[in-house]
């Protein structure tokens, strides 16, 4: 386990020493430069030349890029002259909110998922595994925002139930749950179209296995082979499943943001798209994917210390 | 025993003929199924395997239908789609106008054909640029392993943890948006997955008699990966890029709904969703559900293509295994 774990949270340190490569190039990739970006069109070429030396840009690029690492490092991401804030402090306001959405999605996407994708698997090619197959393969096809517009037309305007609109989040536990109904069930049914046809296909894998014809051939009821064995042994993929959906979670949040006017970090990155608050973009950046990484390695140390024979891999 | 052969004459000959005891199981079935006469060119079998999926082949026509409907629709249903005409904004859907009009008057039965037109380029071309660069890269990543296959899959790693439309975003940002740099920012996101695959089904293959066969011929590394591996990968290269055209389909209406589309009056089906979105409260569901079907529609139908070509390959590489 201890050889696995050193494995790959060296993994994880490489692929976030890319991205910070990538986040300091695009940094470097923008119009104009950094600087023309904060000051605008008009600056005086002094003032520029000012800001260039105040946040060291006239140093060579790897000077940079290891000043800017180590910033980033302690957390400073730099500032956004757009909304007069740090943007480490924008963060800390804003990711505990995508954390609270995201993390409600996920749970109640596996709590749907997994009986759902057992009960398709079991009745494979079936009235039911039809049924829900078409229906998840429709809510799969479609772009998520039209999810959530569907949501609205049904729970706001026909039935004037909930808000069309997350504006509001923030202002007490009664409105927050009632405000956050639609982009949670938005992006829950997203992640269980995501879900359920990898839980189905591990269900049916699983089927085939001989310790379920042992278990059916010594007289084991139905339910219980299905409870006990396959469900089990189904869940082991789902543990790395909630890992590698991540970037597709994240990404669909700042959809389900957008749409809902959310104040997540997708919104604060869709405005700053919006602006060209380019600190804020970056930052965003740089901590979403950070957030995707430690995700995934905490998904595969579960799943290592839930299934033995990965560790010897 | 040659009488009762003779007799039986046509297809099933070869079931009845005893075969050579050194031959297992496996090899008297594909002995059976090639003595099989006459023999069908092999996309004939192809097509009969992709036609057993009904599912496969209504979308195959549905598709079909939408390519005629987009491409060569404005040709009989001539439409003035560039210039705007705001006396006939929000109509209704009437006589003059099948499918009504949209805030800038645009007839949206025309538009739904040109806006069709760039997002089934911008899906299939993305797809195509995805599966070509992702192809090589998991080919020779797979195909040299070692320390090389270490530093390309980790490059894949990164980008797969930048979430892609924070990415896809962040280019828009740096980039003006025109139709060949949206299709690029989305291959620029879609060819990983592709790599992961292509990356597996070569580490498989590279052990393979014929590849080492090959190699012991003295064929340089590009000739062994562009010739062996890419031809021998090429099923499960085709069934992953049949899905990235649907997923590029959706990754631009996503981005369309962003508001980082090409500008007007250039058009596809996600910014038509999304302006009919923006006017949700006015219930004008002319504008919303016609681009709705058709993004849906589609996607559905590619993904049913996809799954009548993965039972293809299935059985193509099922034959081939002897099972």
């Amino acid at each position: 386990m201890l050889g696995y774990l050193a494995r790959r949270v060296g993994q994880a340190l490489v692929v976030m020493l890319f991205v910070t490569l990538i986040v300091f190039g695009l940094l470097h990739a923008l119009p104009g430069g950094l600087v023309r970006a904060q000051l605008g069109p008009k600056a005086t070429p002094l003032a520029v030349h000012e800001l260039e030396v105040q946040e060291g840009l006239n140093r060579s690029l790897p000077v940079q890029y290891a000043i800017w690492l180590g910033n980033a490092l302690r957390g400073n991401l730099g500032f956004s002259y757009h909304l007069n804030t740090p943007v480490s402090t924008l963060i800390g306001e804003y990711f505990p909110r995508d954390l609270l959405l995201t993390g409600v999605a996920i749970f109640l996407a596996i709590a749907i998922s997994v009986p759902l994708g057992l009960l398709q698997g079991a009745r494979r090619n079936k009235g039911a595994d039809y049924v829900l197959s078409w229906s998840l393969l429709a809510m799969y096809s479609m772009p998520s925002f039209l999810l959530g517009v569907i949501g609205i037309i049904i729970l706001n305007i026909q039935l004037p139930l909930l808000p069309s609109t997350a504006q509001s989040f923030g202002q007490g536990i009664g409105t927050d749950v009632r405000v956050l109904v639609l982009p949670v069930l938005t992006l829950t049914l997203g992640n269980i179209a995501y879900y359920s046809r990898y839980v189905r296909s591990s269900v049916i894998d699983n089927l085939l296995e001989d310790y379920v014809r042992t278990a059916r051939a010594k007289g084991v009821p139905e339910r219980r082979v299905l409870v006990r064995h396959v469900l089990r042994n189904s869940l082991l993929p789902v543990v790395s499943l909630i890992g590698i959906s991540f970037p597709y979670v994240v990404s669909g949040s700042l959809i389900v943001e957008a749409l809902f006017d959310y104040p997540g970090m997708g919104l604060l990155f869709w405005d700053a798209q919006q602006t060209r608050d380019y600190p804020v973009l970056l930052g965003v950046v740089l901590l979403v994917s950070a957030a995707v990484v430690v995700g995934n390695l905490l998904a595969d140390l579960a799943y290592a210390a839930l299934d033995p024979r990965i560790r010897y891999d | 025993m040659s009488e009762g052969a003779l007799q039986a004459g046509g297809g099933s000959v070869g079931v009845e003929a005893p075969a050579p005891p050194s031959l297992g199981r496996a090899a008297l079935l594909d002995a059976v199924e090639l003595a099989e006469a006459p023999r069908r060119p092999l996309w004939r079998e192809n097509l009969a395997i992709f036609a057993a999926n009904r599912f496969a082949l209504a979308g195959a026509a549905f598709l079909v239908l939408v390519v005629l409907f987009c491409f060569v629709g404005p040709l009989a249903y001539r439409t003035d789609q560039t210039l705007t005409n705001v006396i006939n904004a929000n109509l209704p859907p009437s006589g003059q106008f099948p499918l009504g009009t949209n805030p800038e008057g645009f007839d949206i039965l025309g538009r739904l054909m040109v806006g069709g037109q760039s997002t089934l380029e911008v899906g299939f071309a993305a797809a195509l640029v995805a599966t070509v660069f992702g192809t090589l890269w998991g080919a020779v990543a797979g195909y040299l392993g070692g320390l090389v296959d270490a530093l390309l899959m980790r490059v894949v790693d990164t980008m797969l943890s930048i979430p892609f439309l924070f990415f896809v975003v962040l280019l828009g940002t740096l980039l003006q948006p025109t139709l060949p740099l949206i299709i690029i920012a989305i291959a620029s996101v879609s060819w990983l997955s592709t790599a992961r695959v292509v990356r597996g089904e070569t580490l498989s293959l590279r052990t393979r008699d014929y590849v080492v066969a090959a190699r012991g011929f003295g064929n340089r590394h590009a000739r062994l990966v562009l010739r062996h591996l890419v031809p021998n990968a090429l099923g499960v290269v085709v069934v992953n890029a049949t899905l990235k055209v649907a997923d590029a389909i959706l990754l631009f209406a996503s981005i369309s709904f962003l508001g980082l589309g090409v500008p007007p009056p250039a058009t596809n089906w996600g910014r038509m969703l999304t302006t009919g979105i923006n006017n949700l409260f006015d219930n004008y569901w002319w504008q919303l559900w016609p681009a709705a079907f058709l993004i849906v529609a589609t996607v559905i139908a590619i993904n049913a293509v996809g799954d009548g070509l993965h039972d293809v390959v299935d059985k193509r590489m099922g034959a081939g295994e002897g099972k």
